[in-house]
């Protein structure tokens, strides 16, 4: 092993980048595919009982759905190139529109859940690890266990039932009251940053309280993951050679914990938690249905329900790219955090 | 000075089956500027002896015993509290030994901050280099990771992040095992130097005795958890006292070597060691006393100590 110079992040960066090329030209085809596969004509199947036979006609020419397999996928691949994910059937919408008024909902939801794992799955994994086998070890292992094996939609009802129902502390349903809907000026498309800027405190409160059930709900499922994994890979470090060197070096407990073993234990965290994108995408499309939430997931359960290929298309197409493009974003992150990856 | 005194010094681990004795009894003093061997087969209870001066052990061992360092009288938590500034360990195993996220420089700055917080940041930089110079790693390699160094200079920089807080006491487990030839000469010149540059005691873990005949000025060896033999490095070796002593160095490879010898028998079981002596089922010289009651510790004329009871006799005679 020669001295191998650090400081090549761009062009680890780079190479990253690149690659993303192919992953997402794989993705694309793997999208289309699916799509046509699916049994009957995309067109008759959203509108048919509501058009004549000339008009459906029309409609699939609009749609490009009479020109050649190859050509539609050509066509495809180019537009999703500019940007442009097509248009819905049944309203004739830019599936671009979707995703910008309905995205920052969904923004909002997944990074509420996201930070809400984080700020307890961490210390959590952390303690049962630094108390291996000990009752409270065994009690976190098995909330982490319970929480992943629980379907989202049915801790949601649980949640509405108990916190709303019966208790009555929280809002069950959206995003905010309708007052605040109404009333708050649309900026951003997020609705929380739109109370904020319009200097609402009111507003934001209730679009907070609005946002505690789902963003538990979808935390819960990735917070068994983090639990576990960060549990394990904490052992792991705290039996590592550097930590008992460390040790031997009179450093003291705390640090030894959190800047050796704990640093340590997060790279593979990391990455576990980047394949957990798209568990967690999957998951917020469930929750905003349970909570009618109004964010993507839930406009594309109402397009699936009408059969509109092309939205759904659309918008799987989007959030296979926000896949990829967090992937991307966890594989930098882990070659800041760790010096031995940027080669 | 005597650096370090330890007398009647007892460790042992729980297991399922009953208490393992890993070191039953060890007397053993180091003075400042003395590197003593400590050698003994695996499983002797000298690297447990060695993480147990630090206060190292893991959760379930026991340790007790008289430890005296520089005078003072102290348990396991002073030891666990003194770790670092006053007693140094440098480990077997280098390449696993520095943070992998941590640049060199950040070792030593945390070191530094933890065991002198009043330092300033150009102080502490002027330390740490002064450090790495004298293990032979330019200023250049400062600001690096450890993966960036092969493995003679990483433990190179394990003992400069030893040395920087000029410990009384430097114990070294094995520095060299997991090294080659050429590298582990390196260490051991640059041990033996700094020893002597920084004034400090060392205690070397080894189970070489070329390594114990080049660089130590004593040796003790041990056998089942108690130091059977320990004196003069050029006089034990010469006239080994202790049976196991010898047949150690007849075990030793040379060019004059054409046949290996070993010694019979496997080391004996810790939870339950053999009544006596504990080397007598494997001793060539073995007498009935042996088996029947502990062997003394003798004092020979050369300050050699035995615990054999064919020297017992002997020293009465003289």
């Amino acid at each position: 092993m020669g001295a191998v110079r650090s400081g090549s992040l761009a062009r680890y960066i780079g190479t990253r980048l690149l690659l993303a090329i192919p992953m997402v030209w794989i993705l694309l085809t793997m999208v289309f595919v699916l799509m046509r596969v699916a049994p009957g004509d995309p067109v008759s199947a959203a509108l048919g009982a509501r058009l004549s036979a000339d008009q459906l006609a029309e409609r699939r020419a609009a749609a490009g759905f009479d020109a050649p397999i190859l050509q539609q996928y050509w066509d495809f691949l180019g537009h999703i190139v500019r940007l442009d994910f097509g248009r819905t059937l049944t309203d004739n919408r830019p599936v671009t529109d979707i995703i910008v008024e309905n995205g920052g909902a969904t923004l909002t939801l997944t990074l509420a859940a996201v930070i809400l794992a984080v700020l307890f799955g961490l210390p959590m994994g952390l303690h049962a690890g630094r108390r291996r086998d000990k009752p409270d070890d065994i009690v976190i292992r098995l909330f982490g266990i319970l929480t992943f094996a629980a379907p989202v939609f049915f801790v949601g009802l649980l949640f509405q039932l108990f916190f709303g129902k019966a208790l009555g502390w929280l809002p069950t349903s959206g995003q905010a009251s309708p007052v605040v809907q109404a009333t708050v000026e649309t900026k951003t498309h997020i609705l929380l940053l739109d109370t904020i800027i319009a200097g609402d405190g009111e507003a934001t409160g209730d679009v907070l309280k609005h946002l505690v059930l789902p963003a538990v709900t979808l935390g819960l499922l990735t917070l068994g993951v983090l639990v576990r994994m960060t549990r394990v890979n904490v052992i792991q470090t705290l039996g590592s050679d550097y930590v008992e060197s460390a040790r031997a070096r009179g450093i003291p407990d705390r640090t030894v914990v959190v800047r050796h073993a704990l640093r340590n234990a997060l790279v593979p965290v990391i990455t576990v938690m980047g394949l957990q994108a798209a568990l967690l995408l999957g998951g917020a499309v469930l929750t905003e249905q349970t909570f009618n939430w109004p964010g993507i997931g839930n406009q594309l359960v109402d397009y699936l329900n009408n059969r509109d290929y092309t939205a759904v298309q659309g918008i799987i197409t989007f959030f296979a790219l926000v896949v990829v493009l967090i992937s991307l974003l966890i594989d930098i992150i882990n070659a800041l955090v760790d010096p031995r990856i940027r080669y | 000075m005597t650096v370090l005194d330890v007398r009647g010094l007892r460790v042992w681990y729980g297991s399922s089956r009953g208490p393992v004795r890993a070191v039953d009894g060890v007397d053993l003093a180091i003075g400042a500027g003395e590197v003593v061997g400590l050698v003994g087969e695996s499983g002797s209870g000298k690297s447990t002896l060695g993480k147990g001066l630090l206060g190292l052990l893991p959760d379930g061992a026991q340790m007790d015993g008289d430890v005296t360092l520089r005078g003072e009288p102290v348990d396991a938590r002073e030891l666990r509290r003194r770790r670092g500034s006053e007693v140094g360990l440098v480990f077997q195993e280098p390449m696993t030994r520095l943070d992998p996220l941590m640049r060199i420089s950040e070792h030593f700055t945390e070191l530094l901050k933890v065991h002198d917080p009043g330092v300033s940041k150009a102080q502490r930089e002027k330390r740490a280099l002064a450090a790495l110079r004298d293990v032979g790693i330019p200023p250049s390699r400062y600001q690096q990771y450890p993966h960036e160094f092969s493995g003679g200079m990483r433990q190179r920089i394990m003992v400069a992040l030893t040395l920087v807080l000029r410990p009384a006491l430097v114990i070294a487990d094995e520095p060299t095992t997991a090294l080659d030839v050429l590298v582990e000469g390196q260490i051991l010149a640059m041990l033996s130097e700094l020893r002597v540059t920084y004034q400090m005691a060392l205690l070397l873990i080894t189970h070489d005795l070329g390594v114990v005949a080049e660089t130590c000025d004593r040796v003790a060896v041990m056998y089942a958890g108690r130091i059977v033999e320990q004196g003069d490095v050029r006089t034990v070796f010469r006239d080994p006292s202790h049976p196991y002593t010898r047949e150690l160095l007849r075990s030793t490879i040379s060019l004059a070597t054409s046949e290996l010898h070993s010694i019979g028998g496997a080391p004996p079981d810790l939870v339950d060691p053999p009544s006596g002596c504990r080397f007598h089922p494997r001793c060539p010289d073995v007498m009935p006393i042996c088996s029947s009651q502990d062997p003394l510790t003798s004092r020979l004329a050369d300050g050699r100590r035995v615990e054999c009871w064919l020297r017992g006799s002997r020293v009465d005679a003289r």
